[in-house]
């Protein structure tokens, strides 16, 4: 069953592909900041994986601190958390559900294992994680 | 010695909503003392009996503390504490 909605611009959703396809065959991982209260992801930030691994990924942590202040300082939230799953299916891993920390955040797996680096068909799913339980969500892609 | 410290979403259960709250100590653990007596609960989702969580992140100003002396940190006055869970997973 799905409940809630994640609504995101296609030229966002678009990046979050390409990034995924570019640091293939690790995991890519990143973040789309948005005005506080709004929901609505504005601002894509690229993050490097600093565990650069096909099966796990890791903001580093002095990138971390940097981003929150930054967000912090622009009244932002982090509104989507994205990361891909180079070879497997588009949905939260044991890890991922146990290490989600943002229980406000859409939390976006995009799989690209039918195609890897190369263009074509991808899987892009939005998740809440709150306490360790997962809920899908509807995408709705803006033009 | 009263320090700052920013709280992530995740723990403002524990603070009432508050992302800023003050704790006392002269060491960061004397300090994670302190906010567990003021808000019942923080402690151990900070701290295991290893120390600091492997997917927490405390910053003494802009340093992550495991690059200084960990929970041993000594902070000076004007000293402020970050505390952010890592953003990690598979």
């Amino acid at each position: 069953m799905l409940f809630g909605m994640l609504e995101i611009q296609r030229s966002l959703v678009d990046s979050i592909v390409a990034h995924a396809r570019a640091d293939h065959p690790d995991e890519a991982c990143g973040v789309i900041a948005g005005s506080i209260g709004s929901d609505r992801p504005e601002r894509l930030i690229p993050m490097v994986n600093a565990v650069r691994c096909p099966t796990l990924y890791e903001f580093d942590s002095m990138d971390l601190l940097h981003l929150y202040r930054e967000m912090d300082d622009r009244d932002e939230v982090p509104v989507v958390i994205y990361h891909s799953h180079p070879a497997t299916q588009a949905y939260p891993s044991r890890t991922d559900i146990t290490q989600a920390s943002e229980p406000d955040a859409h939390y976006v797996v995009v799989s690209i294992r039918e195609t890897g680096p190369a263009e074509g068909p991808f899987e892009f799913r939005s998740f809440r994680i709150v306490d360790g339980e997962v809920t899908e969500e509807q995408i709705s892609i803006l033009e | 010695m009263s320090i700052e410290v920013r709280i992530p979403t995740i723990l403002r259960p524990y603070t009432s909503g508050e992302k800023l709250v003050r704790a006392q100590g002269v060491t960061l653990e004397e300090v994670l003392n302190d906010l567990e007596v003021n808000y019942p609960g923080i402690g151990e989702r900070i701290i295991d009996e290893n120390g600091l969580r492997r997917f927490i992140n405390i910053y003494v100003n802009d340093e992550d503390v495991r690059f200084l002396a960990g929970l041993q940190s000594v902070l000076g006055e004007n000293d402020s504490i970050t505390i952010l869970p890592a953003v990690a997973g598979g």
